[in-house]
């Protein structure tokens, strides 16, 4: 029993009740950050610069030039493959993250513009069932990849993922092997990938497309990694190293090329395919 | 070989215990042709017949790792000739828990690159379990360029719980090192052949397994991820491994339905630790077989089959090409 009870406001009197997400408490300073000022500032926060965690459509609107993306299919929808009756049933699961999120599934795609340069995107959604990979995910993304081969475009693979799909077993697995594979003959043709990491990104995604880029980008603290923290504690049972599986963490190792602040990453992928697009012929 | 018995086979063990005693009992006497010997034989013969015929997935989970199971190295001992073991990743290390090496089988010399688990305790550690670091997905890579440019097969055996989840594994990228190969193999230029013999955990697993064929035995198993790994997250408590074992389909049979697998290696009845020499020459007849198919295929061929054949893999709605 507390002697300092929070209040409830649930029932109680409506003068006091403060609007739903009006403010919210920033996890890296504990300063309280207004909502709208978080929208306007691509959800980072303005007085220590964390990232929040960003809408993948809400990213994409920030990050091409305006008007100019096209989203790309729209009408993939999972399914329960192996009709997943576990703790809790797949289909139950996928309803739940869909009105939730308002999206389909985990990733949303398309062709959009980088200061006037076509590009292939596909972004992950951490919101829709932790960014998990599933077959739709895998799809989304293989088709992105392939779409670029077949127009000569560079891609641009946002991540933020928890890892595979489980409800989906075998089937998320091979989305593995399937865009991995994808980016194999899209490299041959001497496209550029770029691969940007947000936190988190971990398991199956990391272990995959996620690491392929010709450039990786990671954004500031994000937690970029194979195995969760606490399996390697209870494996290994070691101490693991201060900053260990941050994205600052990995660039010192050699995974990541640059961290790019959110607010800089559109002029960095500009800058950066202004030099790997200089072989393919919609450079000019 | 010692096998000592898993949970489920308790009855057999009993019966057969039952009639040592039996036996020992009725000793110089016409054993076979007592009636209740008999009998207790006949019983023997249908409990096995009962238990081993009506396998649960987690059962098989269980054989698949059982200590005494045939491990690479076995089969390389029992279905190969002439194996040279090469060390190293050239960058970092060697790792014990993926040997691999040039090696004969039937008429083809060819690369081969397993996971390797240890019998005994020190073996084991030795072999890391058979949990591959980054140093074993980047040798198995380098062995798999060489097989490209000496026009070599590959073959290779899957046996692992997954790459090692470890500091040093994160610290050296053991995701890239996955990713890389996964990547690689999708676009080598020569025949490869995978077989899953024991646990098929995971990415680590499927780090050395994107082949033109890929064999299972019948009580292996390939998953996303472990039981009870699933167990943890899915149902919050590892105790539910047996029900993510069935949940999640990962059995030889199920993945042959979904297309994942080319072909199931039967084992001698409980399990290929009831006999190595039997389950290799059954492996050695089936990785012969595969071989001989994909010798006759260009290499540009068998390459856009393979990119066929893993882009397939997917379960959605809608989704017409536009």
């Amino acid at each position: 029993m507390s002697f300092f009870e929070k209040p409830s406001f649930i029932g109680g009197g409506k003068k006091k009740q403060i609007p739903n997400g009006l403010f919210v408490k920033c996890p890296g300073c504990g300063e309280l950050v207004h909502n709208l000022e978080l929208q306007e500032n691509q959800h980072v926060c303005p007085n220590c610069e964390h990232h929040f965690a960003f809408g993948a459509r809400e990213r994409l609107a920030h990050l091409l030039d305006p008007e100019s993306f096209v989203e790309t299919d729209t009408d993939l929808r999972p399914v329960d493959v192996l009709g997943f009756q576990g703790a809790a049933a797949y289909k139950e699961r996928l309803q739940k993250y869909q009105q939730k999120t308002g999206l389909v599934d985990s990733v949303v795609s398309g062709l959009g513009k980088l200061d006037g340069r076509e590009v292939s995107i596909a972004i992950m959604d951490f919101e829709f069932l932790g960014g998990s990979m599933g077959s739709v995910a895998g799809e989304k993304i293989t088709r992105a990849i392939e779409r670029a081969t077949a127009r000569q475009l560079p891609v641009i693979v946002i991540s933020a993922s928890g890892g595979a799909r489980l409800y989906e077993g075998m089937f998320s697995l091979m989305q593995m092997a399937k865009t991995s594979g994808a980016l194999a003959l899209h490299s041959q043709a001497r496209l550029p990938y770029i691969s940007i990491l947000t936190n988190p990104t971990t398991g199956g995604v990391t272990a995959s497309f996620a690491t392929l880029g010709d450039v990786i980008l990671a954004e500031p603290k994000a937690m970029i990694g194979f195995a969760g923290p606490r399996v390697i504690r209870e494996t290994t049972l070691q101490d693991l190293p201060p900053g260990f599986q941050t994205a600052e963490f990995l660039e010192s190792h050699g995974l990541v090329d640059i961290i790019v602040s959110r607010k800089k990453l559109r002029e960095t992928l500009i800058s950066l395919l202004a030099y790997l697009c200089c072989a393919t012929p919609q450079s000019v | 070989m010692n096998t000592l018995p898993l949970e489920f086979e308790k009855p057999i063990v009993e019966l057969e215990r039952k009639l040592e005693d039996l036996k020992r009992h009725l000793h110089g006497q016409e054993v076979n042709a007592d009636p209740e010997v008999r009998r207790i034989a006949e019983r023997i013969d249908k409990t096995r017949q009962h238990i081993y015929r009506n396998l649960t997935a987690w059962q098989r989970v269980q054989i698949a790792r059982h200590q005494a199971r045939p491990y690479s190295l076995d089969y390389l001992r029992l279905a190969f000739r002439d194996f040279i073991e090469l060390h190293g990743d050239r960058l970092f290390s060697d790792d014990k828990a993926m040997p691999g090496g040039l090696a004969t089988i039937g008429e083809f010399k060819c690369v081969v690159i397993a996971h390797q688990k240890g019998r005994e305790v020190k073996e084991n550690v030795r072999r890391n379990f058979g949990s591959a670091h980054p140093e074993g997905y980047r040798k198995a890579l380098r062995l798999m360029r060489m097989a490209e440019k000496f026009g070599l097969p590959v073959v290779s055996f899957i046996d692992t719980p997954g790459a090692y989840p470890g500091v040093g594994a994160e610290e050296r990228h053991v995701s890239e090192s996955i990713a890389v190969n996964l990547r690689e193999m999708m676009i080598l230029k020569t025949p490869t052949v995978a077989v899953v013999i024991g646990e098929g955990g995971s990415g680590g697993a499927l780090g050395i397994g994107v082949s033109d064929r890929v064999l299972i035995l019948e009580n292996a198993y390939y998953s996303v991820i472990s039981p009870e790994g699933a167990a943890a997250i899915l149902w919050k408590h590892r105790q539910h491994a047996a029900e993510a074992a069935e949940a999640m389909k990962l059995g030889a049979r199920e993945l042959q339905e979904f297309g994942m697998v080319d072909e199931i290696i039967p084992e001698p009845l409980g399990g290929a630790h009831h006999d190595h020499e039997a389950s290799a020459r059954a492996l050695q007849e089936a990785v012969l077989k595969h071989l001989r198919e994909l010798r006759a295929v260009p290499a540009d061929e068998l390459v856009a089959k393979r990119y066929a054949k893993f882009r397939r893999f997917g379960a959605f709605e809608g989704g017409k090409a536009i």
